[in-house]
């Protein structure tokens, strides 16, 4: 599996866009999308939250578990993906594309978000 | 469990090779699943699936007195299981408390006036069973041997599995029917053929020398190829029992349970020859059931899409009314179902109010009877 190198990485397993009309785009990794297995209901935070990098803002279950949700930066959410709502297995199938979760308008963000290169490793070790 | 001494099957290059991911199962390295776990899952249902089950644990108790200290050992009457069939039973302790859910095979005689059985035990109680067997042996005309290592345990299940076996096999498979097992010879290699599986499928278990279960796994593999067989793992396997209802070990059955607080009395033969370990407390355990009844194992659908977890609380009216033993999203339904023990007053089907808490909300569930899933013969 490759990693797209434009966008940035939580420890958590999220991916970050760049900002596009001032919203970046959120999601989990492919990585975390096969460790999850089949992903069958996703809970995601609602249009106005605030979130917090680091802390939880919905949940993901699949067949065999429930894993919480991690915000990767602070900010507004701006948009939430209906479509993975009502089909959760495109998390599975496309987690860099049709699968991603939330859009959001960045206050904060962490210094310690990877590159690609540094994520792929990190998912190695 | 410690994770650092991972016993593995015969066939872990194999699961490596197809990509599988693998999981500790009861300190066993086994594949969890090798792709999508419900496409595994939808395979058994409408065409086939080949599982590595070498985890399970095989005890042979072979001698004059085999059967007499299978009837004194476990709660069923194995005395009355004829060669070449099987019987699914428990072995408890003397307090009536369930030590583990087990499949006894009666295989041919060896010689005039012995016989030979082997137990199949869950792997996470394989030893606890092994030292029970071999205690209660004390007194008896009969070996009891470890036989873990002797075998790896293949499953071929789902409706295209007879015709996929039939093309590897001369053994009846006609003639062997559900929870009946046969010697014979599958790929060139001597098997013990059996009817039996944890799928709610027909299917077959075939129990091999470990050194023949890589070759076997390919013959089955290429054998199924044009019948859509895929390899499967444990997690299919555990929606494949639950959507048929069967009790898994640690979750719907444990000590702290009697076979009648599981709803599964009717495994306790009293009326077999002589004594058992538990007959008193079992006894009791009857007449309790019967006049005051425990909490009884029902099945719920979900109105929504949240998945119950075993643990979870059962609640109705703003009081908790059980606890989810089991719970997944169910392929063949689409929705997520469970298993769980509640009181008396809201077991039967239908009944009204009853929900699952989930993380602190009450989300909506209907009770229905077991199993939620039966095949069509």
């Amino acid at each position: 599996m490759s990693n797209p190198q434009q966008l940035r990485y939580s420890k958590e397993h999220e991916w970050l866009s760049g900002a596009e009309d001032g919203a970046s785009t959120v999601g989990i990794t492919e990585h975390a999308a096969n460790a999850l297995g089949d992903v069958v209901f996703v809970q995601l935070p609602e249009v106005g939250d605030s979130v917090t990098a680091g802390e939880t803002c919905g949940e993901l279950e699949s067949t065999k578990s429930v894993s919480d949700l991690y915000s990767p930066v602070s900010g507004e959410v701006t948009e939430v993906n209906e479509e993975v709502v009502n089909d959760p297995s495109l998390v599975n199938s496309a987690p860099f594309e049709g699968g991603w979760l939330f859009k959001v308008r960045i206050t904060d963000e962490p210094a310690d978000l990877l590159s690609a290169d540094e994520y792929t490793a990190f998912t190695a070790g | 469990m410690s994770s650092t001494e991972l016993r593995r099957t015969a066939l872990d290059a194999t699961h490596r090779a197809l990509g599988a991911t693998m999981t500790d199962f009861a300190g066993w390295d086994m594949p969890l699943r090798y792709g999508s776990e419900r496409e595994e899952h939808v395979a058994v249902r409408t065409r086939a699936g080949l599982f590595d089950l070498s985890h399970m644990g095989e005890i042979t108790v072979t001698g004059p007195q085999a059967a007499e200290l299978l009837n004194f050992a476990l709660v069923g009457n194995i005395g009355s299981v004829k060669p070449g069939r099987a019987r699914y039973t428990m072995i408890c302790r003397e307090d009536g408390g369930i030590l583990d859910d087990l499949i006894v095979y009666r295989l041919g005689e060896a010689e005039a006036g012995s016989s030979h059985y082997m137990v199949v035990a869950n792997a996470s109680n394989a030893q606890v069973v092994l030292d029970a067997l071999t205690e209660r042996a004390a007194g008896f005309d009969a070996e009891v041997r470890d036989d873990r290592d002797a075998y790896a345990l293949l499953a071929v299940q789902g409706p295209e599995s007879p015709g996929i076996l039939a093309s590897l096999t001369d053994a009846d498979l006609d003639g062997l029917k559900y929870y009946a097992g046969l010697p014979g010879t599958v790929a060139g290699v001597p098997a013990l053929i059996a009817r039996t599986g944890y799928t709610g499928e027909d299917g077959f278990e075939l129990f091999v020398k470990p050194e023949h279960a890589v070759g076997l796994w390919e013959a089955l593999t290429k054998a199924g190829e044009g019948a859509g067989l895929v390899p499967c793992g444990l997690s299919c396997r555990d929606t494949l029992r639950l959507e048929a209802g069967m009790p898994l070990y640690g979750n719907e059955l444990s000590t702290a349970l009697t076979p009648f607080d599981a709803g599964l009395g009717r495994v306790v033969k009293f009326e077999k020859e002589g004594d058992f370990v538990g007959r008193a407390a079992l006894t009791e355990a009857a007449e309790r059931a019967a006049s005051q009844p425990p909490r009884v194992l029902v099945g719920l659908v979900a109105e929504g899409r949240r998945v119950p977890r075993a643990g979870y609380p059962v609640v109705a009216g703003g009081e908790v009314i059980g606890e989810v033993t089991s719970g997944a999203p169910s392929p063949t339904l689409g929705k997520p179902i469970a298993m769980a023990y509640v009181d008396p007053a809201h077991a039967a089907e239908g009944t009204e109010g009853v929900g699952v808490d989930i993380r602190g909300s009450h989300e909506p569930y209907e009770v229905v009877a077991l199993p939620f899933y039966k095949r069509q013969k």
